[in-house]
C-alpha cells in the first residue's frame, strides 16, 4: 500500500509538470486579455523541435532551449495576428494549432522519413536528491524539469502580483484603455507576454518528448493543451491554484495508470477518458464563480 | 525625410473579390519554402496540387469525395458560430454520428433501403446532437465555456471509439480494430458507378440549402443572426438567447453528425479509429474562410477538398510529404483572416 501511495505521488508530479508548464504560459497571454487556442499546436511543436534537435545534435538541453525558441516564435505569430491585426482569437488560436501541428508532421517526414522503427532519443535522467530517503525517496525521483516547472509556481506569483511587468500585464488584461491612458504600452505587453506564454507551451511538450517518452508520436500531447485551457478557468485565473489544479488531473491520471498495472479487469479506456470527464464536472461546479480577465476575447485598438 | 502614416479606411470595392485571390497566391509563396525544403519543384508541385486533379474526371469527382464530409462540418460550425456559440467540438460530433452509423449498420440487416438510409441518417443526426447536448447545456444553464467543454469532448469520443473497437465491436472476421461491415442495405448508393461518390454528397448540399434558408429566411435565422451579433442586445429586443443558441448548439451537432454517417455509409463502410482526418477542425477552417455564408461555405468545402486531393498527388508523385496539405489549410486560413483585414489600411507619404 506505501508503495502504491509514494508511486502514485511520483507519478503524479511526472504527470502533472507538461500542464504546469502548459497551463502557465496560458494564463500568461490570458491575463494579458488574449485566449490562446494555439496552445496544443505550441505543445505539439515544442516537442517535435525538442525531440529533433536533440536527437540531431546530442544535446538535450540544446533540444529543450530550441524548443522553447520556437515556442516564443509561435507566440509572436499569434501576437501578430490577435494583437496588432485584431484578428478573432478563437480562430487565431485555432489556425495557429493546425498549422504548427502540420509543419510539424511535415518536418518530422522530412527529417526522419517513413520509418517502420520509431527513432528514438536517450531521455533526461530522473534526479534522486533524496533517494536514500526510506519510503519517501521515490517521490522526490523526478526529471529536472519537473522541479523548474514547480519553482515557476512561486515565480509566476511574484511576477504577476508583485512585478511591474505583473501590474501592467493584469491592467491590459483588464482595461487596456486605462492601461493605455497610465502609460502602458497595452500592443507591447500583450505581445511579451504570448512570446513568454508560447516558450512556456512549448516546454511543455518538449518535456513529454525528451523525459517522458524519448521519442516523438503522433498522438503525443493528444488534447493536454485542451486541458491546460480547463484548468486556468478552474483554478480561476490565480498562479497558485493552476498548481493544485495540474496536480488534480494528474493524480487522477497517475491513478488510471496505476489501476492499469494492478491488472483490474476493466476497460483503460474509461480510465483515460476520466481526467477529460473530471475536468468538464470542475468546469460545471466552478460554474458561475469564475471570474476571466474583463478584457478576454477583446482586441485593443487605438483610435 | 519620407514620412508615412498608416491610415484606415473601407477597402475599396474592387479589392473585395481581388482579396481571396491575394491570399491563395500569398499562401503559395510562403508554402513553396516547405516544397523547395522537400526538393521539389514549386511548380511542378502546385501543377499537381490545383490543376492535376481537375484534369480528368476521376480525379475530378474525387475532390468532390473530400468535400463531401467539409460541406457538412462547415454548415455545422457556421450554423453555431452565427448564434455566437463557438462549437469547436464539431469532430467529436461527426464521430458521434459515425458510432451511430456504424451501430445502425450492424442492426438493420433485414431493413430494406427505403426504410435503413432515411434511419441511418436521422440516427446520426441525433448522435451528433446528443454529443453537443452536454456542453450546449453547460453553457445555456451554467455559463460555462463551450469552447473548452467542446474540445474536451472531442478527445473524450476518441477513447469511447478505441473502447468499443477494442472491445465490443471489435471485427469478429479480421480481428482489427475496426466494426463489422455494414450491411449492404444501410451503405449509401452511389451517384457515379465506379467511384467514391455517395448519398452523402447530395444530403451536404441539402446542409447547406437548409442553412441557408433557415438563417436568412425564417424567423429563427433572424434571431440567431440578433443573438450572434450582441447577446444583450438580442435579450434586450425579447428574444430568449438561450433558448436560442441551444438550437443553433444541438442542429450544428446534428448536421457534424451527418458528415460522420456519410463517412461509415459511403466510404469506409465501418468504423475506425482514424475515420476522420480532422474534418471537423477543417471545417472552422471552411466556416471562416466562406465567411459564415452558405453560398461561400460551400465554395470553400470545394477548395479545400481539391487542397486535400491535390496534397495527395503531390506525397505520391513527387514525395512531399501530404501533411504539405495541412499547412496549406492552416496557413490559407491565417492568410486570408489577416489579408481582409489589412485591405482597411493604407500606407500614405505625409
Amino acid at each position: 500500500m506505501e508503495t502504491f501511495i509514494v508511486g502514485l505521488i511520483a507519478a503524479t508530479l511526472r504527470v502533472a509538470t507538461p500542464l504546469i508548464f502548459g497551463t502557465l504560459g496560458e494564463l500568461l497571454c490570458e491575463r494579458s486579455g488574449i485566449l490562446n487556442l494555439g496552445i496544443e499546436g505550441t505543445m505539439f511543436l515544442g516537442a517535435f523541435v525538442g525531440f529533433t534537435v536533440a536527437s540531431t545534435s546530442g544535446s538535450l538541453w540544446l533540444g529543450f532551449l530550441a524548443a522553447v525558441l520556437s515556442g516564443v516564435l509561435t507566440g509572436l505569430l499569434m501576437a501578430l495576428l490577435t494583437v496588432n491585426l485584431g484578428l478573432n482569437q478563437h480562430v487565431s488560436g485555432l489556425g495557429i494549432t493546425l498549422l504548427m501541428t502540420g509543419l510539424s508532421l511535415f518536418s518530422f517526414r522530412l527529417v526522419f522519413g517513413e520509418r517502420s522503427i520509431q527513432p528514438s532519443i536517450e531521455p533526461f535522467p530522473k534526479l534522486a536528491p533524496l533517494g536514500n530517503l526510506p519510503i519517501l525517496g521515490p517521490i522526490f525521483e523526478q526529471y529536472a524539469l519537473t522541479y523548474i516547472a514547480l519553482a515557476l509556481v512561486p515565480l509566476f506569483w511574484w511576477l504577476m502580483y508583485r512585478s511591474n511587468f505583473g501590474l501592467q500585464m493584469r491592467a491590459a488584461g483588464e482595461n487596456p484603455e486605462a492601461a493605455d491612458a497610465a502609460g502602458v504600452n497595452v500592443f507591447r505587453v500583450r505581445t511579451l507576454a504570448l512570446a513568454l506564454g508560447g516558450g512556456l507551451m512549448a516546454a511543455g511538450g518538449a518535456f513529454l518528448s525528451e523525459a517522458q517518452l524519448g521519442s516523438f508520436i503522433f498522438g503525443i500531447i493528444s488534447g493536454r493543451g485542451w486541458v491546460c485551457i480547463a484548468l486556468i478557468i478552474f483554478a480561476n485565473w490565480e498562479p497558485a491554484r493552476v498548481l493544485w489544479g495540474a496536480l488534480l488531473f494528474g493524480g487522477v491520471f497517475a491513478l488510471q495508470l496505476r489501476l492499469q498495472a494492478t491488472g483490474l479487469k476493466l476497460p483503460y479506456e474509461i480510465f483515460l477518458a476520466l481526467p477529460y470527464l473530471v475536468t468538464i464536472l470542475a468546469l460545471t461546479l466552478a460554474g458561475r464563480n469564475v471570474s476571466a480577465p474583463s478584457a478576454l476575447l477583446k482586441a485593443y485598438r487605438r483610435e | 525625410m519620407l514620412r508615412l502614416r498608416v491610415e484606415r479606411r473601407p477597402a475599396p470595392l474592387w479589392m473585395r473579390p481581388a482579396a481571396p485571390i491575394i491570399a491563395v497566391v500569398i499562401t503559395f509563396l510562403l508554402t513553396a519554402i516547405l516544397v523547395v525544403l522537400a526538393r521539389a519543384n514549386p511548380f511542378q508541385a502546385y501543377y499537381y496540387f490545383l490543376l492535376k486533379p481537375l484534369s480528368n474526371q476521376v480525379s475530378a469527382i474525387e475532390v468532390l469525395v473530400k468535400s463531401t464530409p467539409l460541406l457538412l462540418t462547415g454548415a455545422s460550425v457556421t450554423f453555431a458560430f452565427a448564434a455566437g456559440y463557438w462549437n469547436i467540438g464539431a469532430e467529436g460530433q461527426l464521430l458521434a454520428g459515425a458510432i451511430a452509423a456504424a451501430g445502425l449498420g450492424m442492426v438493420l440487416k433485414d431493413v430494406p433501403p427505403g426504410l435503413a438510409l432515411p434511419l441511418m441518417i436521422l440516427g446520426g443526426f441525433t448522435a451528433g446532437l446528443l454529443w453537443a447536448l452536454i456542453p450546449a447545456l453547460l453553457k445555456v444553464r451554467l455559463a460555462v465555456d463551450e469552447v473548452v467543454t467542446t474540445l474536451l469532448m472531442n478527445t473524450v469520443i476518441l477513447f469511447l471509439i478505441s473502447f468499443l473497437l477494442n472491445g465490443v465491436w471489435r471485427d469478429p472476421v479480421s480481428g482489427w480494430p475496426q466494426s463489422p461491415t455494414i450491411a449492404a442495405s444501410t451503405m449509401f448508393p452511389k451517384l457515379i458507378p465506379r467511384s467514391r461518390l455517395h448519398l452523402g454528397f447530395l444530403i451536404a448540399w441539402a446542409s447547406i440549402g437548409a442553412i441557408w434558408l433557415i438563417l436568412r429566411r425564417t424567423p429563427l435565422g433572424l434571431r440567431m443572426r440578433a443573438v450572434g451579433q450582441g447577446r444583450e442586445a438580442a435579450r434586450f429586443a425579447g428574444v430568449n438567447v438561450e433558448r436560442t443558441m441551444l438550437t443553433a448548439a444541438l442542429v450544428s451537432g446534428g448536421i457534424a453528425g451527418l458528415a460522420g454517417v456519410g463517412e461509415v455509409a459511403g466510404i469506409h463502410f465501418h468504423l475506425i479509429e482514424a475515420l476522420s482526418a480532422g474534418y471537423g477542425y477543417t471545417g472552422i477552417i471552411v466556416a471562416t474562410l466562406g465567411g459564415l455564408n452558405p453560398l461561400g461555405v460551400s465554395l470553400a468545402a470545394l477548395f479545400i477538398g481539391l487542397i486535400e486531393t491535390g496534397a495527395q498527388n503531390v506525397s505520391q508523385t513527387l514525395n512531399v510529404p501530404i501533411y504539405l496539405g495541412n499547412v496549406v489549410e492552416a496557413a490559407l486560413l491565417l492568410v486570408t483572416l489577416s489579408v481582409l483585414i489589412l485591405q482597411n489600411y493604407r500606407v500614405r507619404r505625409v
